[in-house]
């Protein structure tokens, strides 16, 4: 009996563990600030989280800064913090030459795969986006999402008075 | 020949180029049935009926084990956005609907028949070409009218599926508390239709999140149109685009 609250106990503090530790998340989530926007670069409010326009990370855990220069950062090799995002964690490194970003490194990533993913300058993926428009193409198959019972309705009532 | 039957609630149409088999039809039909008859959290005598009535792991059927196995897989690879538990009661169409036209799919290829597609309420497992000869023409319905499509893809080999507001009623729910809300479909191409479906679904339950985490899982593609009607494509999306 004893063991058995004992167990009780820590499994509590397991559960209350977990949900604080998931409340934290979502604060760290990189995903979000990568969601692509042509028309303006201020949408992303989320300022916790790396940003795609090519700022290094703004807490560095190391930093090797070799002198000033003319840029805007110091130059260096510098290795940002550990971020939880959605599915892993990422965490880069940037290297900084004549005050520019030259290169950003993951060091970690969420990906199954380790090789390291190696990009330049322009730092996450860039997305392309364009308005949907209608296509009068033939296709053989349609792909969608199942009908809502509204759409459903409505495709019914369709068939329907085509069956009438 | 073509034929559509509704199983498992869903129309589920078989195309196969060429032939002329009425049994071929039947074999796969009838494997959508016993996978619902199995999986249906609708019939109370399913197997996983009698799982949340209490049947305990031991007495589960190697179907069953292999569904919940990657159901469990698929919830870890999308940190937990996929999630058959829902209110104590598990419900893993969510796998079971990419993975049974999957494995439809490979039923077809056993037999020798190599151009043919199946789609099962919007997804789709395609393989070889159709009957002209060229790949497979897949549509993507426009969310905002389903008599329309928005983009045209050529596809052989390759699964597809879309994830929307509701699976047939079930909602999509997004472990993490947030809303839903931007996004109003997105598609998902990857090697095959089990791929696409399982991160089609959590994909979406990650809102505007969801088109990056498809950009970054290596063999997935995506294109996510959101409540304005703008399209969101994956990097490498165009690659299967015909118009």
């Amino acid at each position: 009996m004893k063991k058995a609250i004992i167990g009780l106990l820590v499994l509590g503090a397991l559960v209350i563990y977990s949900v604080a530790i998931r409340h934290e998340r979502p604060q760290l989530s990189a995903p979000q600030s990568l969601t692509t926007n042509n028309s303006s670069a201020t949408s992303n409010a989320n300022s916790t989280t790396t940003s795609g326009s090519g700022t290094p990370p703004s807490n560095m855990s190391s930093g090797s800064n070799m002198g000033m220069s003319n840029g805007q950062y110091k130059d260096g090799s510098y290795t940002g913090t550990v971020a939880d995002a959605y599915y892993g964690s990422v965490q880069v490194q940037a290297s900084i030459s004549g005050g520019k970003i030259t290169d950003v490194t993951f060091l970690q990533y969420p990906n199954t795969h380790s090789e390291s993913v190696y990009i330049n300058q322009q730092a996450m993926p860039y997305l392309k986006q364009e308005a949907i428009k209608a296509q009068n193409a033939n296709v053989d198959i349609v792909s969608g999402a199942t009908f809502t019972s509204q759409a459903f309705i409505q495709s019914l009532t369709s068939a329907l008075s085509q069956a009438s | 020949m073509k034929q559509t039957k509704l199983i498992m609630g869903m129309p589920i149409t078989v195309e196969v180029v060429g032939a002329d088999d009425q049994q071929l039809m039947k074999m796969v039909f009838d494997y959508f049935r016993s996978v619902d008859a199995r999986f249906s959290t609708y019939k109370d005598d399913s197997e996983i009926s009698q799982i949340n009535r209490g049947l305990t792991p031991e007495k589960w059927s190697p179907e069953m084990r292999e569904i919940m196995e990657l159901a469990e897989q698929t919830k870890r690879q999308t940190d937990d956005y996929f999630n058959i538990e829902h209110n104590g009661r598990l419900d893993p169409s969510g796998v079971v609907k990419g993975w049974s036209i999957w494995r439809a799919s490979q039923k077809l290829l056993d037999a020798g028949v190599n151009d043919f597609y199946i789609e099962a309420g919007g997804d789709i497992q395609t393989h070889g070409h159709n009957a002209k000869g060229e790949k497979w023409r897949v549509g993507i319905r426009n969310p905002f009218n389903i008599n329309e499509i928005v983009k045209s893809l050529q596809l052989s080999g390759e699964g597809i599926a879309t994830s929307g507001d509701y699976i047939r009623g079930q909602h999509i729910y997004d472990p993490h508390g947030g809303k839903l809300s931007g996004v109003r479909s997105l598609t998902v191409v990857g090697p095959n239709v089990y791929e696409a479906d399982r991160f089609a679904t959590a994909a979406f339950a990650m809102g505007r999140a969801g088109i990056e985490f498809i950009d970054k899982t290596k063999n997935l593609e995506g294109y996510m149109i959101d409540d304005q009607g703008m399209a969101t494509l994956t990097n490498n999306f165009t690659e299967y685009v015909y118009a």
